[in-house]
């Protein structure tokens, strides 16, 4: 056989089976090696292709690790300030509610500075979808105690671990807006091994779809690694993450009133409120 | 339209606002700024609008960047504590240029001050609306129809400039009720677009970026320098001031405001008394009229505020010593009457003939 036929050969049989999304510039990030945020926003990018909804979706990236994602990601994109992603969502969505809006936070954005607007704007319903990214810790600053830092975790702000009695308690999000009549879906997943992947960019198309078919607020939280600041390799971070975050943030679940049956978060209200007609949406007499 | 219609100055920000295609509005409660988000909350569903309560002063003025961002004409209302909250988003609104219209109708301070009027977020507005290097533009009504003229203003120049704006009323021009001839309303449709609002790009353009990041510091020296580079711009076409009575005054009070209500009357009792004096009323506080400050020929300025002298640092700017200044101001909610301005318009001219007799 010549060189020249093998050639030939070789090009008749490529077929591309792994490209770049589309929703995914071809630029190069700034994240850590061994960091999930680079998996996450593929599949984001991978949903927003698959939905084609590419050119009429909104992202927003407040502060932390993937504040700059705003160049990463292809569709319109608006930095916002640390905390405030929901409002800012919150202000696009009732300007443009025919866009697909979302805010990709991390765990010290959106359950500690920015409680207020994730719970305000969860309670609201408001037709948006929220990514995420549950590591606990602050990995933009330097690797502090985040809202959600395990009890006895060590950080650089916790250096004797975190201890209950002062700093307090973790907070599950998922659980704790799971109560709110305003939210349509919430599920916690992560992306450690190819088949957790896979059930996140279910999770993730399926907080997208969603907002396209105006079933209402949707969040996903992914279970993260830090290796950086967690001071593990990225195998190590993940085992770390197996056995202490999985455990006390168990994956899975934990509203979706499509699978209840329900067409849309206030069709589920209304259900839940049975017996009670202020709340089943007749109001105050 | 051209009816006079009675409008309490609140109301009348408000359905200006309407008027100039506003059609998102993002409140929280505050005295005594309450009618306008009351207002907005009774007209924007029928008009199809946005009203929102938000849960904060902080989401509020967020919702108004994410509005902003999506291309529309948006505007948020406060009083004085409750604006302290919103500078950290005024301040993001600057970085990203984002047009805005936010509305402060002042109260005493600091801390919870009272909710009686005040001017006293003269520093805040004109120096510090948040943090980093930037100034917007204030304007200053002084009528229940300067409230809605300067609002309709306000929209169209936070377009052309791409950049927030801040009406500074008080509580007293909030409350008050007098005639106002509305402006003829635009239909918001029918605006120029913003092609680099961040709408969905539709496959048709690279991506849209609203962002005040940038980590490369030469970056963000260059987004500086050409922030003020339109600042010039501003200050060249946008100062507004009107004289009164000041061509040939000897005593000129400036004062903006519902403190310039007061001085005009006072200034009008001085003249019939004889003594020739004059206002100097600034419309915008930010550009501030220097240039009409040092083309006065009086012989001593009178700085008449409701607080404890902010604005007469700008006066002592323009002037550069060229007259003597003096200061007289009452804060906490306490309006001083035309007779209490009079006086101190008389004390500085019998000052002045003892001087000049000596």
């Amino acid at each position: 056989m010549k060189r020249g036929d093998e050639v030939a050969m070789t090009q008749s049989t490529e077929k591309a089976v792994f490209t770049r999304p589309h929703a995914l510039l071809p630029v190069v990030t700034n994240y850590c090696p061994g960091c999930t945020h680079g998996i996450v926003e593929r599949l984001v990018a991978e949903v927003i292709d698959e939905l084609g909804v590419e050119g009429k979706t909104v992202g927003i990236s407040p502060v932390g690790c993937s504040v700059t994602s705003y160049d990463f990601f292809g569709c319109d994109m608006i930095e916002a300030s640390h905390g405030r992603a929901p409002a800012v969502a919150t202000g696009v969505k009732r300007s443009l509610p025919d866009r697909i809006v979302f805010a990709y936070q991390g765990d010290g954005d959106l359950a500690s500075i920015g409680m207020a607007e994730t719970v305000h704007a969860a309670t609201r319903g408001e037709n948006i979808t929220i990514i995420f990214i549950n590591n606990a810790i602050y990995g933009m600053t330097g690797g502090q105690m985040a809202p959600t830092s395990l009890p006895h975790q060590v950080t650089q702000t916790s250096p004797y671990g975190r201890d209950l009695e002062t700093a307090g308690y973790p907070i599950r999000v998922c659980e704790l807006l799971a109560t709110l009549d305003g939210v349509a879906y919430l599920e916690r997943v992560s992306v450690d091994t190819p088949k957790s992947v896979r059930t996140a960019k279910k999770a993730i198309r399926h907080a997208f779809k969603n907002q396209v078919d105006g079933v209402g607020y949707s969040l996903v939280e992914v279970v993260s690694t830090c290796p950086t600041n967690w001071k593990m390799t990225p195998e190590d971070a993940f085992a770390w993450m197996r056995e202490n975050m999985l455990t006390y943030y168990p994956l899975g679940v934990y509203k979706d009133v499509q699978a209840e049956g329900f067409a849309n978060a206030a069709e589920a209200a209304r259900a839940r409120a049975e017996g009670c007609p202020i709340a089943c949406g007749e109001g105050v007499r | 339209m051209t009816r006079k219609v009675l409008m309490k100055g609140n109301e009348a920000i408000a359905e200006a606002a309407l008027r100039a295609g506003c059609r998102h509005f993002f409140g929280y409660p505050i005295t005594p700024q309450t009618e306008l988000a009351a207002y907005m909350a009774r007209k924007m569903p029928k008009l199809g609008g946005t009203y929102l309560q938000a849960e904060s002063e902080i989401a509020a003025v967020n919702m108004l960047y994410g509005a902003a961002a999506a291309g529309v004409r948006a505007m948020t209302s406060s009083s004085s504590p409750g604006i302290s909250l919103k500078t950290e988003g005024i301040s993001y609104m600057a970085g990203a240029d984002l047009p805005g219209v936010i509305v402060n109708v002042q109260r005493g301070g600091p801390g919870l001050g009272s909710i009686q009027p005040s001017q006293s977020d003269y520093f805040q507005a004109t120096r510090a609306m948040g943090h980093g290097d930037f100034y917007l533009p204030v304007f200053a009504p002084s009528t229940v129809q300067e409230m809605a003229d300067l609002t309709f203003t306000a929209f169209n120049v936070a377009d052309e400039y791409r950049t927030p704006v801040v009406i500074l009323a008080d509580g007293m021009l909030g409350q008050m009720m007098e005639p106002v001839i509305m402006p003829e309303a635009i239909d918001p449709a029918t605006l120029p677009p913003k092609p680099w609002a961040t709408r969905g790009h539709e496959g048709a353009r690279a991506h849209n970026i609203i962002n005040s990041l940038h980590l490369d510091a030469q970056k963000l020296y260059e987004d500086n320098v050409r922030r003020f580079a339109t600042y010039e711009q501003i200050k060249r076409d946008e100062v507004r001031v009107e004289t009164y009575r000041t061509e040939d005054a000897d005593i000129v009070i400036c004062a903006f405001g519902a403190a310039a209500r007061i001085a005009r009357s006072a200034v009008n009792a001085a003249r019939e008394r004889g003594i020739k004096a004059g206002l100097l009323r600034p419309i915008t506080l930010w550009p501030y009229p220097a240039d009409a400050v040092k083309a006065l020929h009086a012989k001593a300025l009178v700085v008449v505020e409701l607080n404890m002298g902010q604005m007469i640092e700008d006066v002592r700017l323009a002037a550069d010593g060229a007259f003597p200044i003096s200061f007289f101001g009452r804060c906490g909610g306490i309006i001083p009457t035309p007779d209490e301005v009079l006086d101190e318009i008389v004390r500085i001219h019998e000052a002045m003939e003892d001087e000049e007799g000596r």
